[in-house]
């Protein structure tokens, strides 16, 4: 029996670990079959990857629960296996009620069928027959904005459109217990919104919801718990910020360890006389929030006064074009002196007025006469994506008041 | 429970369903004529077959309405050709679905089978047609014929079963099925009246009619065309034997089905 323990258990993961076995050559032939029967071994030479490792947890039901980890870290393989797409190596998975996964959206779509026959495809992989997909058929292709392609093939569609399909027909699944990879990775930010708008949707009808996720932020909006899966292991368990923190901190050392200064990197140059070592945005997505927070350091390769240098920054948008910026000579910031060696660490605060779109930060250290110590063009990164949008150049904070 | 389970053989038809008719889609798609090559190869085939063994080398002079005879070993011949063929690859070539989504497993290889078995039913219209123009009177023994189909169906889809799952492992079994296909062709008394086997000795003619293939034909040119042809009961005389090939298909879909059922937790992470 499906049955997990008790009422309130949506998942349980017990003690559940994953080899998977990869072979050193392509040797999946007769051919070498027969040697190594000859050779009396029961399998072909190679290695076996530990890709989970006593992983233990729960999911309640109605719960958003959140699984975070780096690529390769095994959080995948995790969710595959509460899918049942991979069995277990060693443990257990119990599940209670009709479980859907929206493990990389296009679950089935064949390039070589039209839209229309997609959706019926999907559909039934889904597990509608033909006629109910019938009865949904308009809404599917409204909410996907497809109505003048549903008899194209898919391979006429560009990735944007394939993917609002698969969403659009995924939407429609009726589970108790939905599977969320990366999903929202792809797509403009028209179509992220759609994706939100669902995942509060269902959070709403308290759907019991896996969510594996790189973004915090939606993590820590929508997770009502979260685990975080590093070299196969559950290394933090519970409340979401918690194990967010823990991921974006991680995250932070490995990318600051990641840069490299080369000086004839054609993003950065400079004399090098002092260096900017790290940039980095708090965070990587900003919702509605006032500010955007950025923090860096600098290190200096020889000893200067507080008048012989400048840090600097400037914002681009995605196109790359340059739509702010400052500096500590315009306004007028206290630097200390620096000596040989030493960092100083600095962090800039700026009113969030940007529209939705990713951001690239230009990090700038330079004596004020304009020699440049350090150029170093788009240093770090940050996402902007809020609810109320407008079709300007910038969306601040207004206080719409009726009096 | 029991709403469990029909829950889920609710889900196993919708896919099922699904599948056949996307196969069919594809198959002949932006060919100008479609479905209608289903039938154009295996008449191709019999007409060639026809020139060279009717025609010239006089095969089958004297056996009772012959030309329709091999028409239907041909039609029979392509419908196993056809489900073991697509059976192999059937897996395999599902291999984005299954690394996405749950589903049983066997869907696919009954989807390939059914299309398959529509294809033969279609190709069967023409035989009929054939039995019609030729004479080929009417007798209730004709109502047989299903049931050795049925035999056919369930031995060619134990080895679908088995060699689908097993090609996820081991990639050599279709060039190693292509090779067995030529000479089982051969062997099952396809293109040549079992009257020429005959006069060479009964015993190799009962070996040749153990392979279901050979027996399941001969079985249904009996039922269907002519009573007067031979079958695995009427050269042994002998009930035991004339059920080997029987008992066989069975054994084969048995074993088919449990080491696919074995195997495919494991599919969507080998293929």
């Amino acid at each position: 029996m499906n049955k997990t323990a008790d009422d309130t258990t949506a998942i349980k993961v017990d003690h559940v670990y994953k080899d998977f076995y990869l072979p050193h050559d392509k040797s999946n032939s007769i051919k070498s079959a027969a040697l190594n029967i000859l050779k009396k071994k029961s399998r072909q030479p190679g290695e076996t990857q530990h890709a989970l490792s006593n992983i233990n947890f729960d999911i309640k039901k109605g719960e958003f629960f959140g699984i975070v980890g780096r690529n390769g870290s095994g959080k995948s393989t995790l969710l595959k296996i509460l899918a049942e797409i991979y069995a277990p190596s060693k443990g257990s998975v119990q599940r209670d009620g009709r479980l859907v996964p929206f493990i990389e959206l296009g679950v089935g779509f064949n390039p070589e069928l039209t839209g229309r026959e997609n959706v019926y495809l999907n559909g039934a992989l889904l597990g509608f027959t033909t006629k109910q997909v019938d009865s949904m058929y308009d809404e599917i292709v409204k909410f996907a904005e497809l109505e003048k392609f549903m008899d194209q093939k898919l391979k006429n569609y560009s990735s944007g459109m394939q993917v609002r399909l698969a969403f659009s027909v995924a939407t429609r699944a009726e589970a108790d217990i939905l599977l969320v990879d990366e999903v929202l990775a792809v797509g403009d930010a028209a179509f992220q919104r759609k994706c939100y708008n669902h995942f509060r949707k269902l959070k709403k009808d308290k759907k019991t919801v896996v969510f594996v996720s790189h973004d915090m932020g939606a993590i820590r909006e929508y997770c009502d718990r979260a685990i975080m899966i590093e070299k196969s292991k559950v290394v933090a368990e519970g409340d979401v910020n918690t194990v967010a923190d823990k991921y974006t901190k991680m995250f932070m050392k490995e990318q600051s360890k990641e840069i490299n200064p080369k000086e004839e990197q054609p993003d950065r140059w400079g004399n090098g006389i002092v260096k900017v070592k790290t940039v980095s945005a708090q965070k990587t997505e900003y919702k509605e929030d006032q500010y955007i927070d950025i923090e860096g350091e600098i290190v200096a390769n020889q000893d200067l006064a507080s008048d012989e240098y400048v840090i600097g920054f400037s914002i681009r948008n995605a196109t790359g074009g340059q739509i702010m910026g400052s500096n500590s000579k315009i306004l007028k910031v206290d630097l200390p002196p620096l000596k040989k060696g030493q960092t100083v660490k600095f962090a800039w605060r700026f009113p969030n007025v940007f529209n939705d779109g990713t951001y690239g930060i230009d990090a700038t250290v330079i004596h004020p006469d304009t020699t440049i110590y350090d150029w170093w063009e788009d240093a770090a990164q940050f996402v902007v994506f809020k609810e109320a949008r407008t079709p300007y150049p910038i969306t601040p904070n207004i206080d719409f008041t009726i009096k | 429970m029991y709403k469990n389970l029909l829950s889920k053989y609710r889900y196993s038809l919708i896919l099922l369903r699904q599948l056949v008719i996307t196969e069919f889609k594809l198959r002949y798609q932006g060919s100008a004529l479609g479905y209608l090559w289903s039938l154009m190869k295996p008449l191709f085939l019999f007409l060639i077959m026809y020139v060279v063994f009717v025609y010239f080398l006089r095969v089958g002079d004297g056996v009772p309405h012959w030309p329709v005879q091999l028409l239907l070993g041909i039609v029979i011949w392509n419908f196993f050709a056809e489900v073991t063929n697509n059976g192999v690859v059937a897996v395999v070539s599902r291999g984005d679905i299954m690394r996405k989504i749950n589903f049983p497993k066997y869907i696919i290889v009954l989807a390939s089978t059914i299309s398959a078995g529509i294809n033969f039913l279609i190709n069967l219209v023409v035989v009929i047609i054939f039995m019609l123009v030729s004479g080929v009177e009417f007798r209730f023994e004709m109502l047989l014929a299903p049931v050795y189909i049925l035999e056919l169906t369930a031995f060619a889809l134990g080895l679908a079963f088995f060699m689908s799952a097993l090609f996820v492992k081991l990639r050599d079994i279709n060039y190693i099925w292509e090779i067995v296909m030529q000479g089982l062709f051969y062997a099952s008394i396809v293109i040549y009246p079992i009257t020429m086997l005959l006069s060479r000795g009964r015993e190799f003619a009962e070996l040749l009619l153990l392979n279901p293939v050979a027996q399941v034909i001969q079985n249904v040119r009996q039922a269907m065309v002519s009573g007067e042809a031979d079958t695995l009961l009427s050269i042994s005389g002998n009930w035991v034997i004339a059920l080997i090939p029987v008992v066989l298909s069975v054994v084969v879909l048995l074993l088919g089905a449990w080491y696919f059922k074995k195997q495919s937790p494991y599919f969507a992470e080998n293929v």
